[in-house]
């Protein structure tokens, strides 16, 4: 065995988890770990705000399906984490958080930067840990690795006080890892998946709603390929955008607040709904009581406790999705389909119907840059295959709503906790876990501003990110719901000094350019998208635009405030 | 309705208050909960008496609880053949014309004076909730200055222990 240092067992152990970069930021309780990082010269990132560096973690998680590990400093530096780890706890993103802590015959003095990070991040980690003993780092970081990853993800945290970095011990890798309160669930019960296919068999106007658990599985593929064989229609959450080809004739569209008016039509009237990997956020069923409210509910989750927290379910499937939906695809395929196809055709073209009926779509006349034909336009360019990260606010839905998706993994979205400012960091994330893919971070002014230092990481490491902000010169989803349900009194959502991004990204270091005539967004945005290093696109769009369709917070689904166009 | 539940938890720290702050997060109250060692040092045993409007809330309870790291196992001992017991210490007014009267009441209720001064006595009970609420509305007419509860603890009848079951 061999002997080394707190420090040199952690990088050991990121080591040994296969971690091929940190996100961090230095500070008086890490100091020991950052120089065993110099000397090993272990990859690391620099963001410009701890909060950066978590947000970058989780972009790297997301896209990657890996692991995000971030470093950060006792009291402040941990502090600064919460944002984000708030933000990967509410969408299952595991990350591993090592922070620094006061030294052991320091702590609960209120010593210098000291804060229980443990007690803080209680609620929103998996779990936590305060490394009290060096000798217990290795089964710590395995526990943490496995815990972050299996299961149902999330965020985990291991807090180390300065002296247990730079004590020794004997160094050995556990192999695995027994812990007597954890058994993630990985295969379900076969007879119930028996009793889905009757259901689905039976059913007159069947549903399937994709929820971002089908993205963290990595079950897009086995997804498509039981739309493709059942043609039950299919619909999805924000979250679960790009497990389904955006163009599959069987997609409707996301649900919910700013769903698709086919969508949530074929939600209220669907007579079986089965939610795979979703969560039924308020976000997503609007009033409760007149959610869905015809169907029986099927819940597909990894999670017991999602069961029936919002939607009350008939059948539940607790299981990975891996052996759910290959079970449901196996089974299901030993029925053939064209029969039983044939009773739920007429429902297939009551959706396509509605579809023609009430797209999405924008036709206001103006010599504006529409921020829907700027998202169009950017889909169009990339062919649906970029890395799309957003950040919160209209940017997001719009986004949401006209980027044609065509793969997994392939939008970043704060969608549980709707953290703006996650864009920008998380988009650098994704770029240095992906660094042949293209990598496009859409974001209101708003929520640019909050993290527009990582503008100077992104310089930095010279990653080739997009940056397109869609200027409206207001917190615009803000002003959207002040001009809807508070007479238009606009309170503080315009901001009165309009900063000049142009020269804010320049001077950190990223080339960037105003766009502001429509006749210039085709050209301007396929030089962007083709130039080699970052760039960011600061887009001038009418203040007043609305996202539509919109379900009033509390509504039921099928009551959608329609664009007169639409 | 009122649910006991027996959460056997790693011994460690924090555990408790994740635990109790997982259940007032939703708004459920909690009536007692009580932490002890058991037959395993480096396990804990929590009792909590929850109140759960009805079975989607106490199932929520359950499952939310169960997501813990630290939890072992949850067994929900209502409506299970079981002992439960409460341990209460009762200070209260023992004025010498009063004395006699309250030591009969202490051994009709198979209680316990653990205590006495000039003006006052400790009594020391455990039983069932009401036992404990019958003896405390007796007790009351000669003026109790303070009660202390451990809240409920339970257990099943039966050869097997509950982390088996
Ligand atoms: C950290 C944080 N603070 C506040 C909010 C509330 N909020 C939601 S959308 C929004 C406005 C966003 O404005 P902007 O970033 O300009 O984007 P737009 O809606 O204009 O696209 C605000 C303030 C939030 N989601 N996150």
């Amino acid at each position: 065995m061999k002997k080394m240092t707190g420090a040199q067992a952690i990088i050991e152990c990121l080591k040994k988890e296969n971690v091929d970069v940190v996100f961090g930021y230095p500070g008086g309780a890490v100091l020991t770990l950052y120089d065993e990082l110099y000397l090993s010269d272990f990859p690391h990132v620099l963001p410009r705000h701890e909060q950066g560096a978590v947000h970058a973690a989780d972009g790297y998680a997301r896209s990657t399906g890996k692991v995000g590990v971030c470093i950060a400093t006792s009291g402040p530096g941990a502090t600064n984490l919460i944002t984000g780890i708030a933000t990967a706890y509410m969408d299952s993103i595991p990350l591993v958080l090592i922070t620094g802590q006061v030294a052991l015959s320091l702590l609960g003095r209120d010593s210098f930067q000291e804060a229980d990070i443990r007690g803080i991040t209680t609620p929103i980690t998996k779990h936590n840990f305060l490394i009290k003993d060096v000798k217990d780092i290795p089964k710590a970081m395995k526990a943490a690795f496995y815990i972050a990853r299996s299961g149902r993800p999330g965020p985990v945290l291991i807090d180390v006080p300065k002296n247990i970095f730079a004590e020794e011990l004997a160094f050995e890798y556990p192999e695995c890892i027994q812990i007597r309160g954890y058994k993630p669930i990985v295969e379900g019960d076969k007879a119930v998946i028996d009793a889905v296919c009757n259901e689905l068999q039976s059913a007159k106007k069947p549903l399937f709603f994709i929820g971002g658990g089908v993205n963290l599985s990595d079950t897009s593929a086995l997804m498509r390929d039981l739309v493709a064989y059942t043609g039950v229609p299919t619909v999805s959450s924000l979250m679960g955008l790009g497990s389904i080809s955006s163009n599959d004739p069987h997609f409707f569209g996301m649900i919910g607040m700013h769903g698709s008016y086919a969508g949530n039509m074929a939600t209220t009237e669907t007579d079986l709904l089965v939610g795979i990997g979703a969560r039924f956020d308020d976000r997503v069923t609007g009033k409760l009581e007149e959610f869905a409210p015809k169907a029986k509910v099927i819940h597909f989750d990894i999670d017991p406790a999602e069961i029936n927290k919002n939607v009350r379910s008939y059948i539940r499937v607790i299981a990975d999705l891996k052996w759910s939906l290959a079970e449901l695809a196996n089974k299901i395929k030993e029925r053939p389909s064209e029969a039983w196809q044939k009773q739920f055709m007429p429902w297939h073209h009551q959706l396509v119907a509605w579809q023609k009926e009430h797209p999405l779509a924008y036709s206001r006349q103006t010599n504006r840059i529409l921020p829907q034909a700027a998202i169009e336009k950017i889909s169009e360019l990339t062919q649906g295959n970029a890395i799309v990260v957003t950040d919160v606010g209209q940017n997001q839905m719009w986004t949401a709503q006209f980027y044609s998706f065509k793969n997994p993994r392939s939008l970043l979205t704060s969608g549980g906790l709707g953290t703006m400012g996650y864009g920008l960091p998380s988009a650098l994330g994704a770029q240095v876990g992906n660094k042949h893919k293209k990598v496009v971070c859409i974001c209101g002014d708003g929520g640019f501003m909050m993290n527009c230092q990582e503008l100077m990481t992104i310089a930095d490491l010279n990653l080739p990110v997009k940056i397109i902000i869609l200027n409206n010169q207001s917190l615009g989803m803000v002003a959207q719901w002040q001009r809807a349900f508070y007479s238009g009194h606009y309170a503080h959502s315009n901001m009165a000094t309009k900063a000049d991004f142009v020269a804010i990204s320049t001077a950190m270091g990223v080339p960037a350019i105003r766009l502001e005539h429509k006749d210039e967004l085709d050209t301007v945005l396929r030089e962007v998208m083709n130039s080699e290093g970052p760039c960011l696109v600061d887009i001038r769009i009418p203040e007043e635009e609305d996202v539509l369709p919109m379900v009033p917070a509390g509504s039921g689904l099928h009551k959608m405030i329609m664009g007169d166009w639409q | 309705m009122k649910h006991t539940l027996a959460v056997l938890t790693e011994n460690k720290p924090g555990v408790l208050t994740h635990i109790s702050g997982l259940i007032s997060r939703r708004d459920f109250n909690i009536e007692s909960i009580t932490a002890g060692y058991t037959e395993e040092s480096d396990m804990t045993r929590i009792t909590i008496v929850v109140d759960a409007d009805d079975e989607y809330e106490l199932e929520q309870v359950v499952n939310q609880l169960s997501k813990l790291i630290d939890v072992i196992k949850i067994i929900d001992l209502t409506g299970q053949d079981r002992v439960h017991r409460e341990l209460a210490m009762i200070k209260v007014k023992a004025l010498p014309a009063n004395r006699a009267e309250i030591v009969n009441l202490v051994e009709i209720f198979r209680a316990h004076i653990v205590d006495v001064s000039k003006e006052t006595m400790i009594i020391e009970l455990t039983g069932e909730e009401d036992k404990i609420e019958a003896i405390c509305e007796l007790l009351n007419d000669y003026g109790i200055i303070e009660i202390v509860r451990t809240g409920k603890i339970a257990i099943c009848r039966g050869p097997k222990a509950a982390k088996d079951v």
